[in-house]
């Protein structure tokens, strides 16, 4: 049962993070929104890569570990896969932002009801 | 905008250099613990933006911290186009060798495959070509989160984008 | 020779690292001089185009055995998928064949952007980006790693929305950008979560190992079918299919035309990514476990049911645009329409576990799709590089203000024609080959299929006859610039309708070359379509030749039936003024011109009741947007799930 908690934060960081981008309209409770989805999904591979037991640790290869018992450490290819995420997550995000910020200064926008010039 | 009190700016001045140290250190340190360019350059970029929280808009070179950026690209990429020249793309060619710098000394590891596995207490200089692309993708990372924070700094300071 | 082996085993690697070393070089060479920059991105296009169509070369004369590539590695033949994470490249028929679209278009879009982006600032920045989309896309269609798959694909949305907002001093291309870059992230986001699923099951990211072991015991999960069913949602939003289209029409107009002549490239890597997991991901195992063929059956309908929303809606709302991007964005959705309508065809006919079915039309259907996505690529290209040339002239991209530019503007007409006539499917045109596949089996499958996939072929011409009215012919704007547009505009253009002339032509030659390796890759080997002059659809026949030739003939009975004409006629009246585009068009003289939007005034109103809803729909709200994003994956799960 303890194991599973982390699921149910992955569920709930989702959920709310869908929750704010599909009914909120201020815009940078949107990019939040974005980056609480991010984080559940970070949430989610790290939790996968979660080894239980007694003799944890940090997921370096060493012929110690390696020579002793392979399942001590956690899995390392879903920190590999966090990482890589956060990085590509840093750059959507700023990305993101530089466009509100854009548009405030073009249009004074700061919610998405201004953000209406293309549609149809 | 008034300025930051003395507070932050001596705190700011104080901890400048350990936090620096502590980012290099992280990245230089990246093959063995948990860590690696990426890590240290967001802990310098956030170094910066402390910096400019406390000082304000000063004088920044964005030219040079684009040169910068691409260096650091390049490097990682020319890195990866060099593993061509004994194996594949990105393949580690001074790792395992007894290259004096970054040749993989194995400390009593073992070799598993063309992937090398050093005992728990690995030197430093071990890792071959990842050490190196960790110092580039520092390099980058410093650059580029600093670039960011500047120009969106900027932008929030004077309420408009600087030229090209 | 061994020179060029190891060019040839390393090519998967190069062809990405070109575009990618190239980009991270060009602020630096930026620094130089401008000639010199652009220099260096046409040989970086250059380069790893060339690389890719070696490549291609190599792959269809094995008739679409992988190339295989693995990262890191001191030796390839040492891989072993199960003891080892490396990333490797699989680059088989199908994955050349996107490769050479990519190629193609980004090597048109470059040549095209040196005179079109001149008055621009941030060029350096420019084409950095588009060096880096190009990149991704090669990345999204070689990669055999579903994680690698994601992160091109974030590159590609990043890169895309980077050179969306490129225009900075028009407000709406921000707002463009953003919108489709949250709609891209939200969508990157759930493929990250089905890859962590993906992985949490199998713990392994390569496609090739998770397409063995999908399935592998007889049974299909509950978790199996959920992460179909967001996988081809994600996919289908990056290929802009209806209902997920909204943000695309919004990114594909504010954007610069060569720009947007990559995006439809691009997002030919997310329909390219939906049939790799339809057909290679899920249809591993197919032959021995019902409970797949049931599943991949339930997703060949779902893509049908995409493909004909998608050629509906598109072609309905492009015909009611004013903006001409925008009306070629819907038409770009219209279109990847017939692909997936194609393609889901054939996936539903191929998991129906009836192989005659299969090979009597579902192949056909298939190989009509894929053909469809190289023919897309080269006219809707064409189409986006002639509005921007258009734009750039007439300095605006309404329909209503423009008219008359045939007249400076000789050659884009030509090329204009030329993409529409491909994009409406006339004869003798590349796009009525890949229809004609496309409409004789996709009838056999169901009559209705085929019935609307011409409907909407119709519409698509009605749409362009529009265009070519409002920009090219009446009257013209006095406030507008003459002349044509720079050379290297006119080159970029050339060569996508040069493309567009030789698939025209040999339609067989190139399905038998190209597109059978391709259709082989995805759906095993099966009967050829036909690799002589002749293209047989199993229904019919289609020879382009023959109706030249007959055009030629009718020409030439004209000709000799004018000479043999009353000589001596002198014209008069309205007979003696020539025609040249542009004249000003009177009634009891009067100017009198017709508002291209009030061209088909009728049709829309006589579609009130359909129109009024749509308009609702798309209302600009981006959270609106991501709502019906949301719901169509859920519903696309739950139909997966309990079908």
């Amino acid at each position: 049962m303890m194991s599973e908690i982390p699921y149910f934060a992955v569920v709930a960081l989702i959920a709310i993070g869908l929750y704010i981008v599909m009914f909120k309209r201020n815009l940078i409770k949107l990019a939040m929104g974005i980056v609480l989805i991010e984080t559940g999904a970070n949430l989610f591979l790290i939790t996968l890569a979660y080894r239980h037991g007694d003799r944890l640790s940090s997921p370096i290869f060493t012929s110690q570990i390696m020579g002793g018992d392979a399942a001590a450490y956690s899995l390392p290819t879903p920190h590999a896969l966090t990482l890589t995420s956060i990085v590509i997550g840093v750059a959507t995000t700023a990305l993101l932002l530089a466009f509100f910020m854009k548009l405030y200064q073009k249009f004074q926008v700061s919610t998405i009801d201004d953000m209406r010039r293309l549609r149809g | 905008m008034k300025e930051m009190s003395p507070i932050v700016k001596t705190i700011t001045k104080i901890s400048f250099a350990a936090i620096f140290l502590f980012g290099l250190y992280i990245i230089l340190h990246g093959h063995l613990t948990p860590g690696g360019g990426f890590q240290g350059g967001a802990i310098i970029g956030t170094l910066m933006a402390l910096y400019l929280v406390a000082f304000g808009a000063v004088k920044w070179r964005k030219k040079v911290l684009s040169i910068i950026e691409s260096t650091g690209l390049l490097v990682f990429i020319g890195t990866g186009l060099l593993g061509l020249t004994t194996g594949y793309f990105f393949f580690n060619f001074i790792g395992g060798t007894d290259n004096p710098i970054f040749g993989q000394q194995l400390n009593g590891g073992e070799l598993i495959g063309d992937v090398a596995f050093p005992s728990n207490s690995a030197p430093l200089l071990s890792s071959g070509t990842i050490s190196i692309m960790n110092m580039a993708v520092g390099l980058e990372v410093i650059a580029a989160l600093t670039l960011i924070i500047v120009t969106m700094g900027l932008f929030a300071f004077a309420g408009s984008e600087e030229g090209e | 020779m061994s020179f060029y082996n190891d060019l040839i085993t390393h090519a998967p690697a190069i062809i990405i690292a070109i575009p990618l070393l190239f980009a991270f070089a060009t602020p630096l060479i930026g620094k130089i001089n401008k000639y010199v920059r652009n220099a260096w991105a046409f040989t970086a296009v250059l380069l790893s185009g060339a690389l890719a169509y070696v490549l291609a070369w190599e792959v269809f004369k094995n008739g679409g055995d992988p190339n295989v590539y693995v990262f890191g590695g001191a030796d390839g033949t040492a891989f072993d998928v199960l003891s080892n994470v490396r990333i490797s490249f699989y680059v088989d028929g199908m994955a050349a064949f996107m490769g050479i679209i990519m190629a193609t278009v980004a090597f048109a879009a470059v040549i095209y952007s040196f005179s079109f982006v001149k008055k621009y600032t941030g060029q350096d920045k420019y084409y950095t980006l588009i060096l880096l989309v190009l990149a991704a896309s090669f990345g999204m269609v070689f990669t055999g790693d579903v994680f690698n798959l994601f992160v091109w694909f974030e590159v590609s949305s990043v890169a895309i929305c980077g050179l969306i907002a490129f225009r900075s001093n028009r407000g709406e291309s921000f707002e463009g950008a953003a919108k489709y870059l949250i709609y891209s992230t939200i969508a990157g986001l759930f493929l990250l979560f089905a890859i962590g699923l993906l992985y949490g099951q199998y713990g392994h990211l390569n496609i090739k190992y998770l397409s063995s072991a999908i399935g592998a015991n007889g049974s299909m999960m509950v978790l199996d079918k959920i992460v179909l069913g967001i996988l081809i949602t994600v996919f289908s939003l990056k290929a802009g299919a209806v209902p997920m289209h909204m943000a695309t029409p919004d990114g594909y107009s504010e954007a610069p035309a060569p720009v947007t002549a990559m995006m439809v490239t691009a997002s030919q890597a997310g329909l390219y990514a939906v049939f790799r997991t339809c057909f290679t991901l899920y249809g591993g195992n197919i032959q021995n476990s019902l409970a797949q063929i049931d599943l991949v059956h339930a997703a060949g309908y779902l893509l049908v049911i995409l493909g004909v929303l998608s050629m509906f809606v598109g072609v309905t709302l492009a015909l009611v645009q004013k903006d001409i991007k925008r009306l070629m964005a819907y038409h770009a959705i219209s279109q990847t329409g017939y692909m997936l309508l194609g393609v889901g065809v054939g996936l539903a006919v191929f998991a129906s576990g009836d192989n005659t079915d299969f090979a009597e039309f579902g192949r056909t259907a298939m190989t009509g799709g894929i053909f469809h996505i190289f023919n897309h690529a080269l006219y809707k290209g064409l189409l986006f590089l002639t509005a921007g040339a258009i734009i750039f002239k007439a300095g605006t991209r309404d329909l209503n203000k423009m008219g008359g530019l045939g007249r400076d503007m000789k050659m884009t007409a030509l090329f204009f024609i030329i993409g529409a006539l491909s994009i409406a499917g006339i004869p003798p045109t590349n796009g009525f080959a890949s229809k004609f596949l496309i409409y004789e089996s996709v009838f056999k499958f169901n009559p209705v299929l085929g019935a609307v996939a011409m409907l909407v072929s119709l519409l698509t011409l009605a749409s362009f006859v529009k265009v070519f009215y409002a920009a090219f012919m009446g009257p013209k704007n006095p406030e507008m610039k003459t002349g044509e547009v720079p050379k290297s505009m006119l080159v970029g253009m050339a060569v996508l309708a040069g493309m567009i002339v030789v698939f025209s032509l040999l339609p067989s030659l190139v399905i038998g070359e190209i597109v059978s390796p391709a259709v082989t890759s995805l759906a095993g080997p099966g009967p050829e379509i036909g690799t002589s002059l002749t293209m047989f659809s199993g229904q019919g026949a289609w020879n382009p030749l023959v109706l030249l030739a007959v055009l030629g003939v009718t020409l030439v009975i004209g000709y000799v039936i004018r000479m043999l004409g009353q000589k001596g006629t002198v014209p008069k009246g309205e007979g003696k003024k020539p025609y040249l585009f542009g004249n000003p068009t009177e009634v009891n003289g009067m100017p009198f011109v017709v508002p291209a939007s009030n061209v088909y005034w009728g049709f829309t109103r006589a579609l009130k009741r359909y129109y009024k809803p749509m308009e609702k729909m798309h209302s600009g709200l981006i959270n609106e947007y991501v709502f019906w994003f949301v719901a169509t994956a859920g519903l696309v799960m739950l139909a997966l799930t309990f079908l």
